[in-house]
């Protein structure tokens, strides 16, 4: 259908687990905002669920979750098996925070299309997410 | 009047000449702080302040511009307190006892969040967070053990936890009791700040309304009983992690800790009985001359505020101290040995500002939780500042620089500003009802990261001067066997404990919370009990309510 390639990037920007570090998630948000998507933020302290019923009812093409306490090896396979669960195999996933280098190529593995760990452009987060909301678009989601 | 070809070019006044000559030289004229303040490209006298015997004073005399005692670290150094906390109690004993082996003056301790907000280890919300960020305390057995082997007479300690603050305190005040030190000589620090947390952490477990309240309570509770501890640590270091500008950590900081003096009026307390165990607890940034104008600005407002608006006749109550951190925010996970020297400069500038007591962070912070080793470079810091560089010489070093004392000047007016907007709004309450601080630190934030991703702003490392091959630093890791471990320690303390006796005190807490009886003492006989601090949580949740933000961004 045409009218998808004119549709509106929609992006989850999501903070699992109880860290209160949301500087770096808002700043995302706001820049994938003003780059014309439209940015669903979850607020704090979301359970794996939550977000992956969110990613769900938003219709969204990529979901970013924010995760500065550690917790990240425990939070995102759980909402990478939700969404799967779930039958949504087609959502980019991507992950920012302070997350060591060792556990990249497990959460890729797991289907983590990308992370991004500190000192990471705005622009490169951007311009990754559009390209990968643009090829889901072209297959027709 | 156009000029005519071949004609001579109009002559551009003289000052503009100069104006792109000296950029031809210099580079841009106009320069800015890290938070976007004015910098001009010279000061002198002619900036000078009007009356300094007013605004500047001796350091130890009012307004305590130059420093809350007129002798400073000459006549004692700053308190050395690293933050630590990790694992179960064990590995944090661990910590703290290597921590006070190798020089360190006061504990530092760190939560984990679950702890932070309130949910006991084995609480499903609480999964893969166990340990992570902080050590993991869910009842007085695990205090007990954090503090195994420490007289608590002979340190004092901080405890970085808010909205259940009162919880802690009380297992802290019963593990004095078992080692036979009374309540009153017991010193230290706990966090308390629940407006920040609202503001900028974003650790709650209450509606603002009843955190407030619980606030109120342990203020004046420990006015009572805890002559030698410090109740609330009004705090700015995490609205400036969050992203704000300085003159915004100041400005919020400042009014929240107004907002406690009127809380604490409200409840009948003598200002003069309360005040003088308030303290501060600031940022440390990298914007070194800024951040020395900030801790000069800061002390004079309070000065000034509590004297002539709260009506405090004792200097005690008058004098801000504060405990600063370096700033976790500037640290890079490139190179991350360059943050050794970011560190320094930060906690120079704290040091130079007059702080009473200094947290100096690891250089490996930006990756996961600090090394050992990284923790003793941060210590040894400090020790470099204290007894090899001369720094603690003489007090205020750097009152009268005429660009300090113009940088102060305009820091304290950009808090006015801001205390005007807030009272404009009904208060700080209803600001951050509105979501007002939370609004203008997005915003700065927001500025900040993009003058970066613009290279307006050069981050060594990051968006300049970047390595071609980073060498892996060794970092911390916790072992996913220690969410285990803590869960088997509390079914261990559910198991063996007086259960009716948790059922009747946890419904004595209840009880108190629906009337308007101080809260202290019905938590402290739950936590006697081995209540766990979830419990006491949900028992107060069940009157108080949950809180829950509308973010803005």
């Amino acid at each position: 259908m045409e009218a998808a390639t004119a549709r509106k990037i929609r992006v989850v920007v999501a903070k699992p687990g109880l860290d209160g570090h949301d500087r770096g998630a808002k700043i995302i948000a706001r820049a994938l905002r003003d780059a014309g998507m439209e940015v669903i933020y979850t607020g704090l302290h979301q359970t794996p669920e939550q977000i992956a019923e969110t990613v769900i009812q938003e219709d969204a093409d990529a979901v970013g979750l924010s995760i500065l306490s550690g917790a990240h090896m425990t939070l995102v396979p759980k909402v990478v098996e939700l969404l799967r669960a779930q039958g949504v195999e087609d959502v980019l996933v991507t992950v920012g925070g302070t997350i060591p280098a060792e556990d990249i190529p497990e959460l890729k593995e797991l289907g983590v299309a990308a992370v991004f760990t500190p000192g990471a452009p705005t622009d490169e987060i951007v311009d990754f997410i559009r390209e990968g909301a643009a090829e889901r678009h072209a297959q027709g989601a | 009047m156009a000029s005519q070809p071949g004609a001579k070019p109009e002559q551009k006044p003289r000052a503009e000449v100069e104006a792109a000559e000296i950029e031809a030289v210099e580079g841009p004229a106009e320069r800015t702080t890290m938070s976007g303040h004015p910098i001009e490209r010279l000061y002198g006298p002619e900036t000078a302040p009007a009356d300094p015997d007013a605004t500047i004073g001796r350091p130890g005399e009012f307004p305590f511009t130059r420093g809350p005692y007129e002798s400073m670290h000459r006549g004692r150094l700053w308190t050395m307190r690293q933050f630590a906390g990790f694992g179960t109690v064990e590995e944090t004993n661990e910590r703290f006892h290597y921590l006070l082996d190798h020089g360190q003056t006061g504990l530092s301790t760190a939560f984990d969040m679950p702890t932070l907000m309130g949910y006991d280890s084995d609480h499903v919300r609480s999964l893969g967070e166990v340990g992570r960020e902080g050590v993991a305390v869910d009842s007085l057995d695990d205090m007990e053990d954090l503090f195994e082997g420490i007289p608590l007479a002979g340190v004092t300690t901080s405890m970085t936890i808010n909205a259940p603050a009162a919880i802690l305190l009380a297992f802290y005040v019963l593990v004095g009791e078992k080692q036979g030190v009374p309540p009153t000589q017991l010193g230290g620090t706990i966090q308390t700040d629940i407006l920040k947390e609202y503001i900028a952490q974003k650790e709650w477990c209450f509606p603002v309304e009843p955190a407030m309240r619980l606030v109120t309570d342990m203020i004046e509770w420990c006015t009572e009983n805890m002559p030698r501890w410090h109740p609330i640590s009004i705090s700015g270091y995490h609205i400036r992690e969050a992203g704000s500008t300085a003159q915004q950590e100041l400005a919020f900081t400042l009014k929240d800790g107004f907002t406690y003096v009127e809380r604490a009026l409200e409840r009948g307390l003598d200002v003069d009985d309360f005040a003088p165990r308030l303290s501060f607890f600031f940022n440390a940034h990298i914007d070194f001359f800024e951040e020395i104008a900030k801790y000069r600005a800061a002390r004079r407002i309070w000065a000034r505020e509590m004297r002539d608006t709260y009506g405090a006749k004792r200097e005690e109550s008058m004098r801000l101290r504060f405990h600063a951190q370096t700033a976790g925010v500037s640290l890079t996970a490139q190179q991350p040995l360059n943050n050794v020297v970011r560190t320094s400069l930060e906690a120079l500038a704290a040091v130079l500002g007059g702080t009473q007591s200094l947290h100096t962070n690891s250089f490996d912070e930006a990756l996961a939780l600090p090394t050992e080793e990284a923790v003793r470079v941060a210590l040894r810091t400090q020790q470099i500042i204290a007894f090899e560089s001369g720094a603690p010489n003489t007090p205020d070093p750097l009152g009268g620089s005429w660009f300090v004392e113009k940088l102060t000047d305009e820091m304290e007016a950009a808090a006015y500003d801001y205390f005007a907007r807030i009272d404009e709004l009904g208060g700080m309450v209803e600001a951050i009802r509105r979501n007002f601080p939370q609004r203008e630190i997005a915003d700065a934030a927001f500025r900040y990261q993009r003058e970066v991703d613009e290279r307006k702003r050069i981050v060594v490392g990051v968006n300049d001067f970047a390595a071609e091959d980073e060498v892996p630093t060794p970092i911390l890791r916790i072992d996913p066997a220690l969410e285990r471990k803590q869960t088997d320690r509390l079914a261990a303390t559910r198991g063996r404990r007086d259960a009716a006796a948790v059922e009747t005190t946890l419904g004595e807490l209840k009880r108190a919370a629906s009337g308007d009886a101080n809260l202290m003492p019905p938590i402290l006989e739950a936590a006697r009990a081995r209540a766990t601090e979830g419990e006491m949580v949900a028992a107060l949740q069940e009157v108080f309510g949950t809180y829950t933000e509308s973010p803005v961004f």
